[in-house]
């Protein structure tokens, strides 16, 4: 079987000529179906960009250099622009970070996910508010056609994001991708939504690249897990095994500089500034590496 | 018995809100007869989530509100209901640090101004020379490079713009400082070492901070002790270690339950807390 998602070689550059940047240096990762895949790095790491990437929603001074980015064996890259589109938001789905900036202030909840259905599944008008109910009650919003009514500034933040885990999942996407969809919401918040995501994923069959910056997060719901730097995949693997024997010094350095509630402060320890100094002149080593091509 | 610097009795906090147009505005609590006792030197976390009431009361701490009623007595005066006159020489020693250094730093000076604005305004600068160096003191202090005096925050990273604003913080060598969610914004790398700095600058200067956050990891690093708020009201108190060991609340408890340990644990997703949402709003349309 086809894995959902093969990203291989992927290498994408900020600008062009001599000041152009590389943000992804060679990123390869494989999602097979109903996988989750943790994305873990901190910020300038590349994993949103890598997210925006298979979405094709790269800024626009932004170019895939090279690599492939294949997603049920059809690529992404090579497709043609209204194929590839036909798939967004309905074979491919986003739940994004900011859920007040992600839903239009100036309509109803209901007439957005409407539009979704309309446009992917073309159900009628009336079809489409009745079919939006029943998702906002699969993300247990109770009374969902109340809220079907309400403007987004009239639901709470964790309501809001619930609403977009409805819209990503509402035409049976086979792939999601997540990007830090639980890190503005309060912890008690969070787990609700991770509770959420999961259920729907597994009701849906999808796989799901969970973008996020947080260990916790990856370790509660990711099966798997690839650790980003500086556009650079440093280790992946099953979580259980990469948390419990991390391999990459820097994976261990960033479990030893994350806080834990159930551990006294003297387990804290910072991440070497030489560490991090390393790994980015490895990263421009490459880069000219690649500039000069093979000898 | 202990050295109390910062104790509030019963203080209460509520804002004006109106109902409708014509209607009366009535009154929302957002603090309620808050008691808290902090010993000289020591940190207090204040813990709760988005609407809990800690930045409001922080804000009361600090002076920037007016309690609605109840006190607050700094190193023995009562300063809850004095004039802003009047807490002009208690300013000095009680600052606070900001959770967005980015917006709370000005775009269109150098760091060695801005570190140094403090000083001016109480008239604790020596012209010229004295202001780079009083500067560069502040920057060593917190660990960033002297030469950082000329700089514009745009320049410097995010953990950099956070040292700078705690930094200006010390300017006045303050006895108490509230710090508002300061490690929130950060990359794990950085957070731990802000939150070390912080450590140690409270071991050095003496100081006594009330530390606000949403993150229970990070207070457990720093704090002392820990006041759990819940809609205003604080629901546990206590020193860290038997708040976070023998937590007695139960939202105390389903805070602890929430946070993702980065442990692999299979019946993490299943529930205890059901997936039903703890407050919908929306009874306004």
């Amino acid at each position: 079987m086809t894995a959902a998602l093969s990203v291989q070689g992927l290498q994408v550059a900020i600008g062009t000529g001599a000041s152009s940047a590389n943000v992804l240096r060679g990123v390869s990762l494989d999602l097979q179906r109903g996988e989750v895949r943790g994305l873990v790095g901190e910020s300038g790491a590349g994993k949103s960009m890598l997210g925006r990437a298979v979405l094709g929603l790269l800024p626009a001074n932004a170019v895939i250099a090279a690599g492939t980015i294949q997603f049920e064996g059809r690529d992404l890259v090579a497709m043609p622009e209204p194929e590839r589109r036909s798939l967004l938001g309905r074979r491919i789905a986003l739940i994004p970070q900011d859920p007040m900036t992600s839903l239009n202030p100036v309509k109803r909840v209901g007439a957005q996910i409407a539009i979704l259905l309309r446009h992917h599944l073309a159900l009628s008008k009336r079809g489409a508010l009745e079919r939006a109910a029943e998702l906002l009650a699969e993300v247990a919003i109770r009374e969902p056609r109340r809220v079907l009514e309400l403007y987004p500034h009239e639901i709470s933040g964790g309501m809001r994001q619930r609403v977009l885990i409805a819209m990503a999942f509402a035409c049976d996407p086979s792939l999601v991708i997540a990007d830090e969809p639980t890190t503005a919401l309060d912890v008690t918040v969070q787990r609700q939504v991770l509770q959420l995501v999961e259920r729907l994923r597994q009701r849906h069959g999808a796989a799901v690249l969970f973008i996020t910056h947080d260990l916790g997060v990856v370790a509660k719901i990711c099966r798997t897990m690839t650790v980003l730097h500086a556009g650079r995949v440093l280790e992946e693997g099953e979580t259980a095994e990469v948390l419990a024997k991390p391999r990459h010094p820097y994976t261990r350095a960033l479990l030893a500089a994350t806080p834990r509630a159930d551990q006294p402060a003297e387990a804290l320890r910072p991440v070497p500034p030489a560490l991090i100094e390393n790994l980015w002149s490895e990263a421009y080593r490459l880069d000219r590496l690649v500039v000069a091509g093979p000898a | 018995m202990t050295d109390i610097l910062l104790r509030t009795g019963s203080l209460s906090f509520a804002y004006p809100e109106r109902a409708g147009f014509l209607r009366r505005a009535s009154l929302r609590e957002v603090v309620k007869r808050v008691d808290l006792a902090v010993p000289r030197g020591s940190v207090l976390g204040l813990v709760g989530e988005s609407g809990s009431g800690k930045t409001t009361l922080g804000r009361l701490l600090v002076r920037l509100l007016r309690p609605t009623s109840g006190g607050i007595q700094f190193d023995g005066a009562e300063i809850g209901t004095l004039e802003e006159a009047e807490m002009r020489p208690l300013r000095a020693r009680i600052q606070m640090i900001f959770q967005d250094p980015q917006s709370s730093l000005n775009p269109r000076l150098r760091l060695g101004v801005t570190l140094t604005r403090p000083l001016q305004v109480y008239g604790r600068l020596k012209g010229r020379r004295d202001q780079r160096d009083r500067a560069a003191a502040l920057l060593d202090l917190v660990g960033l490079p002297t030469g950082f005096v000329d700089r514009y925050p745009h320049e410097l990273s995010g953990g950099q713009r956070q040292r700078a604003g705690i930094a200006r913080a010390l300017a006045l060598d303050p006895d108490f400082i509230v710090a508002d969610e300061i490690v929130s914004g950060l990359d794990v790398s950085t957070q731990a070492y802000i939150l070390l700095l912080l450590k140690e600058l409270r071991a050095r200067l003496r100081l006594t901070m009330v530390f606000i956050s949403h993150d229970l990891s990070v207070v457990r690093v720093l704090c002392d002790d820990v006041a759990i708020l819940h809609h205003g009201e604080v629901v546990e108190y206590g020193p860290v270690a038997r708040i976070f060991g023998f937590p007695q609340h139960a939202y105390t408890r389903q805070l602890l339950s929430a946070i993702p340990l980065p442990d692999v644990e299979p019946g993490w997703l299943d529930d205890p807390s059901p997936i039903v949402p703890s407050h919908q709003q929306g009874s306004a349309a």
